[in-house]
C-alpha cells in the first residue's frame, strides 16, 4: 500500500464547463496526440484498423441524454483523472508505482515500477485509469506535467493539451488550492461541484453544471392595438410614414 | 518516497522543429504549428496567432497526425489492368501517369473539349482549378458546392452580396440573441466554437432550430425541434409577426436595401415586375414631394407603400408593398404554418417578440464615427444584436434557396446586417449583387480557351448556358432552366448525365478528391453502375476516368489511372482571394500550405501534376512563348501568375512585399508567408468594420486592393430583379425561353421573393408510405470519409445507427438496437435503431459517410464501419421521381441545383429474427492496391 504525502497548498487541477462542451472530442484527441509522446508515451491502440479498435485514451468524451422529451438536454461529458486529494488508486497501489505529487497534488504513475496489476483501476470509480495492455503498465492522465513547467514552450500555451485546444474555452487550468486563482473563482461563480462527492475521494477537478436557461422573455414589448384602418388594410400604416434616407 | 523517486523530465523540447501551415482535416482551413521530431510528426497544435482558430484546434484537426500516418495513402501511380471495380492494377511510374493523361486529355482537346468532365470535389485551390478548366476550353467543371451548400450561397450573394459560413459570421463580441438554423456540427467549425464560447460566457440567448439537438444544439439555450425543410415557412411566419405588429426597421430598409424601389406593374407585358428605371438605367422610388426619382438620391423621402403612376404612363408599386402583401398573408400566420413546422403558434410568435425586443429595445451603440456611400458622416454605429447563422440544414433541401433568402429577408427587416451585434461581412464580402458576369461556356471550340470565369454569375436568361433549342451545354445541367443559378456546378449529376449520354457523352471523367462511388454520391450503387456499365462494343460509356486521391477510397477501385496526391502536410496550397479566402469581419486574409515533412512515396500534389498537365498540353496560360512550361511547379505558379494585372492567388506582401491585393509578383512571398505563419491579413480601421455594404472608406479601399471592382453601395436585394426575368422568360418573353415542358417550373420557382413548397421530391410522389422525414450531420470528430482511416477517430465514432424518438419508436413497436429496415421509394438499406429524445418525432437521422466499403481505406473487411455503419445515400436519388414526358429533373434545387439530401422520406421497419445481423446492401469487398501494405493490428506510437 502506498501512502500519500501531507496534503498541498498547490491543488492543480481542471475547471470543465458542461455548459459550453458541445462534445467535439477535440480534448480527447489532443490530448492523445500529445501524450502519445509524452512523459507516459506510448498510447498504444489495439486492433487500429480492424474490428475492436481499443486504444489508451486519457481523456474521453461520453454523450448522453438528461430529462425527457423536449424539456431535456444533451450532455456532453468528458472524463479524466479528477487528481483526488484522498485517491483510492495511489493508497491501493502494492508498489508505490502510484503516487500523488508533494508539490501540486498532481497523480501518477511511474511506469518503471508499475506491475500492471490493475489494483488502482478496480479502486478508482471514475474510470480514469488505462492499462497499457503491451508493456503491462498503468497509464493515466499527467495533467501535461511535461508541458506545464515546459520553459521550451511559450508561456501562455504551458497548459495541458485539452485547455489550450478546447474550442468553446469550456476547460480551464489551474491551483483549486489558492481561493483567489481564476479556475477557483470560476467554481465558486458558477456553483462547480465534485464527481459524486459522496465517496470521499475529494476530486481536485470541478466540473460547472449547465447555466440556467433564460425564461421566455418576461416583458414582451407590448403590441400596439390595431385599428380600423389597420385590419382593414395593414399596409395603409406605412403610407404617411415620412421616412428618410 | 511516492513514486519511488521518479525524476520527471518536464523541460524537454516538444521537437526539433515546428513549421506553420493550414489544416485540411476539414473546410475550416485553421491554422497549424506542427511540431517535427527526427523527421516525424510529433504534434499538431492551434496557431495562436492565426485569425481563423486563434490557438485552437477541434477533434479532427488535433487527430491529423493519424491521417498523415494513415495505411490507406496511395503509394504511387496506378494503371487499371483488369475490369473497373476489380481493383486490379499495376504500379507505374509518374513519367508514363503524365503520358497517358495527356494522351486521353490532349485527343480530348483537339476534337471536342466538352468531352472532358473536370469535377474537383473538395478543393480549395478553385482559383486554379477553373482556370485550368477555361484554358482547357471545357465548360464542364466545377467542385463539391452543388452538392454541398450552394444554396446559401446563391442565396446570400443574390439578396445581401455575402451569405453565411464563409462570407459573413455573427458579431460574436456584441449579439444578444442569437439563432442558428440547421448547423450539422460543422461549417464551419472552430469559428462557431469559438464564437458560441464568448456568447455563452456573456450570457446571450442562444436559439438552434434543428430537427435533432446533439452538438451545437446541445448547448442552445432553447432547441427548436422543427419538421426538416420548413424552415422557410417558420422564418416567413416570423417576418409576419414582424410586419403585423410593425416591428420594421424602415429606416435601414430605405437606406440600404431595394425596399422603396418601384417594381412594374404591368401583367402579361414583358416589363412586368422589372425595377422601373430612369434613362441612365438608375432605380427609380417615389419621393413623398417629388414623385419618381433616383432611389439612390439622398434627398429622397421614399414611399414603401402605394401604386404610382411613372413619368412613361407605366404603373409601379415599391418593394415593400409587394412583401408586405405576401408576408402579411394568412398564409403565412404562425397558426397556419404551426402544424407543417410542427412548432405551435405561440412559441412563433414568443420567438417573434423576443426577436423583436432585442432588436428594437436593447440596440448596442458603438462610439465610432464614419461616412456612408453618399458622403455623410454618421457619428456613431449603432446596432439591432440579432445575429443569425445557418448552413447545411436548409440548404440541402430543394426550397432551401427561398428558404435561405427569406432568411436575409428577415435579417434585413430588422436591420440587422453587419451592424454591430448582427451578422457581419467577411471581408473581401460584400460584392455586388449579384458579383460579376456571367458563366463562360458557350461556343466552346477545339484547342481553344474559354474566356471568363466557368462558375460565375447569371443575370438573367441571356446568361444561362444553354443551346437555341434550350438544351443544356454542360454535362450536369448547371446553368441551364433546370437550374439557372447553379453557382458551384451539380457534381452530383455528372455521372449519371454522361453514363445516359444525356445531353451528350463524354470521353474523360477527371476527379480530384470526392468519394463519388460512395458516400459523396447521391446513389453509390447508380454511380457504380454508371462508372461500370459498357456499350456494345465493350467499350465503357465513359471511357476514361482519371482520379486523384491521397488515399485509398472506394472511387479509386473505378479508376483506370490514380494519380495519387500528397497528404496535407506534404504540400505546397494557397488558399486564394480568388477562391475562397479565410477573410473575417475585421478584414480581408489569405493563407498557404507548405510542406512540413517531405512524402515517404511517390506521390505529387495535385495542383503541381495539373500545373505540369497544362504545360504538356499547351494550355497558353501555362506554356511560355516557345512552349516550354511557364511555371517550374506550384510555388512559381503561386508567386507569378496574375489573373490580372497586379493580382494574383496571393493578397498578401505583393511588390517590395508591403503592398496589400494588387501589386506585382514578388519573389520572396511565400518565404513571408511563412515568416508571418502562412497567413496573410489586413486589419480594417474601426470606421471601416460595419455598414460595409455602405461604409465608403471600405469600399475605396476594398476597391484600391482589388477585391471590388466599383465603390458603390452594395444594396441589399429584398426584391430579386434576375429571378423575375426568368420568370418573364417562361410567361414568353425574350429571346431565349425556357422548353415548354419546363416553364411552369421556372415561372413558379423563379419568383423574386422568397416562396415556400414542399420539397420537391415529398411533391412528386406519394408520400403517406413514408411517414418520416430522414436527414444526416457530420459528427464533429469526423470530416466525411476522411475520419474512418485514421485510427484515433474511428474509435470514436465507428458505426453508425439511426435515431428515432423514442415516443416513435414505442408506437412502432421498436426498440434499441433493434436492426431495422429504412425504406424509401429508391430501396432500402439495414442498419441498427438507437432511440433518444432530443429529436423531432416525425424525423429520423445518423451519422453521415460513417458507413465504409468493406476493405476501403485499408479497413480490416470485419471492421464495424462495414459491418454496422451504414450510408443513408443508399436509399436517396439524384433524379426526382418521373415526370411528364420522363424527363429527368435532377433532386435539387430549382433554382440552384443544390442536391436536396434532406427531402428524403422514409418508412422504418423492423428485420425479420433470421436476417443477418449486418449492414445491406453490403458490396463485394474491395481488393487493396498493389503496394498497399495491411494495416497494422497494433499501432505503438503514430507513424511507427
Amino acid at each position: 500500500m502506498t501512502e500519500l504525502p501531507p496534503p498541498s497548498a498547490k491543488k492543480l487541477g481542471l475547471v470543465i464547463d458542461l455548459d459550453t462542451c458541445v462534445g467535439c472530442h477535440a480534448c480527447a484527441t489532443n490530448c492523445k496526440e500529445w501524450n502519445a509522446g509524452g512523459h507516459l508515451k506510448p498510447l498504444p491502440d489495439f486492433n487500429a484498423y480492424s474490428a475492436g479498435a481499443e486504444g489508451v485514451w486519457f481523456n474521453r468524451v461520453h454523450s448522453y441524454e438528461a430529462g425527457e422529451g423536449e424539456d431535456g438536454r444533451t450532455v456532453h461529458f468528458p472524463r479524466s483523472c479528477l487528481h483526488c486529494e484522498t485517491p483510492a488508486c495511489v493508497t491501493v497501489c502494492p508498489t508505490g508505482a502510484s503516487y500523488k505529487r508533494a508539490e501540486d497534488g498532481i497523480v501518477l504513475v511511474n511506469t518503471e515500477t508499475c506491475i500492471g496489476c490493475g489494483l488502482c483501476a478496480w479502486a478508482c470509480p471514475y474510470g480514469a485509469r488505462e492499462l497499457d495492455e503491451d508493456e503491462g503498465v498503468m497509464k493515466k492522465c499527467t495533467l501535461c506535467v511535461d508541458r506545464i513547467y515546459n520553459e521550451t514552450i511559450p508561456e501562455p500555451q504551458r497548459q495541458p493539451a485539452c485547455v489550450i485546444t478546447c474550442p468553446v474555452g469550456a476547460r480551464h487550468f489551474g491551483d483549486l488550492g489558492d481561493p483567489a486563482s481564476k479556475v477557483s473563482q470560476l467554481v465558486a461563480a458558477r456553483g462547480g461541484f465534485d464527481l459524486m462527492p459522496e465517496l470521499g475521494y475529494r476530486p481536485v477537478n470541478k466540473y460547472l453544471p449547465p447555466r440556467e436557461r433564460p425564461a421566455p422573455n418576461p416583458h414582451p414589448p407590448a403590441e400596439a392595438a390595431p385599428t380600423q384602418m389597420d385590419i382593414a388594410n395593414p399596409l395603409l400604416r406605412w403610407l404617411d410614414r415620412a421616412l428618410s434616407r | 518516497m511516492t513514486g519511488n523517486g521518479e525524476v520527471i523530465e518536464t523541460s524537454a523540447p516538444i521537437g526539433d522543429a515546428v513549421k506553420t501551415t493550414t489544416c485540411y482535416m476539414c473546410a475550416c482551413r485553421c491554422g497549424i504549428k506542427v511540431h517535427l521530431k527526427d523527421g516525424r510528426v510529433r504534434y499538431i497544435e492551434g496557431n495562436p496567432d492565426h485569425p481563423v482558430n486563434r490557438g485552437v484546434l477541434c477533434g479532427k484537426g488535433s487527430a491529423g497526425i493519424m491521417t498523415q500516418y494513415a495505411p490507406s495513402r496511395l503509394r504511387a501511380p496506378l494503371k487499371r489492368v483488369g475490369p473497373r471495380g476489380s481493383g486490379e492494377f499495376a504500379e507505374i511510374s509518374w513519367a508514363e501517369a503524365m503520358d497517358i493523361a495527356t494522351g486521353w486529355l490532349k485527343a480530348v482537346r483537339e476534337t471536342d473539349p466538352r468531352r472532358l468532365a473536370f469535377f474537383t470535389g473538395r478543393d480549395q485551390s478553385q482559383s486554379l482549378t477553373g482556370f485550368w478548366a477555361a484554358q482547357f476550353g471545357t465548360p464542364n467543371f466545377a467542385a463539391h458546392g452543388g452538392f454541398c451548400s450552394v444554396n446559401m450561397a446563391a442565396a446570400g450573394l443574390y439578396t445581401i452580396g455575402g451569405s453565411f459560413w464563409e462570407f459573413g459570421e455573427p458579431d460574436w463580441e456584441h449579439a444578444k440573441y442569437f439563432m442558428m438554423f440547421g448547423v450539422a456540427e460543422d461549417h464551419d467549425s472552430n469559428p462557431i466554437k469559438i464564437g458560441l464560447g464568448k456568447l455563452k460566457e456573456r450570457g446571450a440567448k442562444f436559439v438552434s432550430v434543428n430537427p435533432v439537438r446533439t452538438g451545437y444544439s446541445a448547448i442552445a439555450d432553447e432547441w427548436v425541434g422543427i419538421r426538416p425543410g420548413t424552415d422557410g415557412l417558420l422564418v416567413m411566419a416570423l417576418i409576419h409577426e414582424l410586419l403585423r405588429t410593425d416591428r420594421v426597421d424602415l429606416e435601414f430598409l430605405v437606406r440600404y436595401t431595394n425596399a422603396h424601389w418601384l417594381v412594374v406593374k404591368n401583367p402579361g407585358g414583358a416589363d412586368d415586375g422589372l425595377f422601373a428605371r430612369d434613362a441612365e438605367g438608375k432605380p427609380l422610388a417615389w419621393d413623398r414631394a417629388r414623385g419618381a426619382m433616383d432611389a439612390g438620391s439622398a434627398e429622397l423621402s421614399p414611399q414603401i407603400v402605394g401604386e404610382y403612376e411613372l413619368p412613361d404612363g407605366r404603373t409601379a408599386v415599391p418593394v415593400f408593398q409587394l412583401m408586405a402583401e405576401r408576408y402579411l398573408s394568412p398564409d403565412y400566420a404562425p397558426e397556419k404554418v404551426a402544424a407543417t413546422c410542427g412548432v405551435t403558434a405561440d412559441r412563433i410568435r414568443r420567438l417573434a417578440a423576443e426577436i423583436a425586443d432585442i432588436a428594437f429595445n436593447h440596440t448596442i451603440t458603438i462610439e465610432q464615427p464614419w461616412t456612408d456611400t453618399l458622403g455623410r458622416r454618421h457619428e456613431r454605429m449603432v446596432g439591432r444584436p440579432v445575429s443569425f447563422h445557418a448552413m447545411r440544414g436548409i440548404s440541402a433541401h430543394s426550397n432551401g434557396f427561398h428558404t435561405c433568402r427569406a432568411l436575409h429577408l428577415l435579417q434585413m427587416i430588422l436591420g440587422a446586417i453587419d451592424v454591430p451585434g448582427s451578422w457581419r461581412y467577411k471581408s473581401p464580402f460584400p460584392r455586388p449583387i449579384p458579383p460579376g458576369p456571367g458563366p463562360a461556356g458557350k461556343g466552346a471550340k477545339p484547342n481553344t480557351p474559354l474566356a471568363g470565369n466557368i462558375l460565375a454569375f447569371p443575370h438573367g436568361p441571356d446568361d444561362l448556358l444553354v443551346h437555341d433549342d434550350g438544351s443544356p451545354i454542360r454535362i450536369d445541367k448547371a446553368f441551364s432552366w433546370d437550374a439557372p443559378l447553379a453557382l458551384h456546378g451539380m457534381m452530383h449529376t455528372v455521372i449519371g448525365n454522361a453514363g445516359a449520354g444525356d445531353p451528350y457523352e463524354i470521353d474523360t471523367l477527371f476527379m480530384f478528391m470526392a468519394n463519388m462511388a460512395w458516400n459523396s454520391a447521391m446513389n453509390p450503387g447508380e454511380v457504380v453502375r454508371c462508372l461500370t456499365e459498357t456499350r456494345e462494343d465493350g467499350e465503357y460509356r465513359i471511357p476514361h476516368v482519371i482520379y486523384s486521391d491521397a488515399y485509398f477510397s472506394e472511387t479509386v477501385p473505378y479508376a483506370d489511372l490514380i494519380l495519387p496526391d500528397t497528404t496535407y502536410l506534404e504540400r505546397w496550397d494557397c488558399i486564394s482571394l480568388l477562391d475562397r479566402p479565410i477573410g473575417s469581419a475585421h478584414g480581408p486574409g489569405d493563407a498557404i500550405r507548405q510542406p512540413v515533412i517531405q512524402p515517404d512515396r511517390d506521390v505529387r500534389g495535385f495542383q503541381e501534376v495539373l500545373i505540369e498537365l497544362g504545360a504538356r498540353l499547351g494550355l497558353p496560360a501555362f506554356v511560355q512563348e516557345d512552349g516550354s512550361p511557364r511555371f517550374k511547379d506550384y510555388p512559381d505558379y503561386i508567386i507569378n501568375h496574375q489573373r490580372m494585372p497586379g493580382i494574383g492567388p496571393l493578397a498578401g506582401f505583393r511588390g517590395d512585399g508591403t503592398k496589400k491585393g494588387v501589386g506585382e509578383p514578388n519573389p520572396d512571398q511565400l518565404k513571408m508567408y511563412i515568416e508571418n505563419g502562412c497567413f496573410w491579413r489586413h486589419h480594417l480601421p474601426p470606421e471601416q468594420l460595419y455598414f460595409k455594404h455602405a461604409n465608403k472608406a471600405y469600399l475605396d479601399d476594398s476597391k484600391a486592393m482589388g477585391l471590388i471592382g466599383k465603390a458603390d453601395q452594395i444594396v441589399l436585394q429584398i426584391y430579386s430583379e434576375p429571378l423575375q426575368k426568368f420568370r418573364l422568360a417562361a410567361q414568353g418573353h425574350g429571346a431565349k425561353q425556357p422548353p415548354e415542358a419546363q416553364r411552369a417550373r421556372i415561372a413558379t420557382y423563379c419568383d423574386p421573393l422568397p416562396i415556400w413548397y414542399p420539397p420537391l421530391e415529398q411533391q412528386q410522389h406519394d408520400v403517406s408510405g413514408f411517414p418520416l422525414s430522414a436527414i444526416t450531420q457530420r459528427p464533429m470528430e469526423h470530416y466525411h470519409s476522411w475520419g474512418s482511416q485514421n485510427a484515433w477517430l474511428r474509435q470514436i465514432k465507428g458505426a453508425n445507427k439511426l435515431y428515432m424518438n423514442r415516443v416513435t419508436a414505442s408506437r412502432l413497436g421498436l426498440q434499441q438496437d433493434d436492426w431495422i429496415w429504412v425504406e424509401s421509394r429508391n430501396g432500402r438499406v439495414k442498419g441498427q435503431l438507437a432511440l433518444m429524445d432530443g429529436v423531432n418525432p416525425d424525423t429520423v437521422w445518423t451519422w453521415n459517410a460513417i458507413g465504409k466499403r468493406a476493405g476501403a481505406w485499408n479497413l480490416s473487411p470485419d471492421s464495424p464501419e462495414a459491418t454496422r455503419g451504414f450510408l443513408l445515400n443508399h436509399v436517396i436519388s439524384e433524379w426526382l421521381p418521373a415526370q411528364e414526358a420522363a424527363y429527368r429533373f435532377a433532386n435539387s434545387d430549382p433554382v440552384t441545383g443544390q442536391a436536396a439530401w434532406y427531402d428524403l422520406r422514409v418508412r422504418v421497419t423492423k428485420c425479420a429474427a433470421d436476417e443477418i445481423a449486418q449492414t445491406d446492401p453490403h458490396p463485394a469487398t474491395l481488393q487493396r492496391p498493389p503496394g498497399m501494405q495491411p494495416a497494422p493490428a497494433l499501432v505503438r506510437e503514430p507513424g511507427t
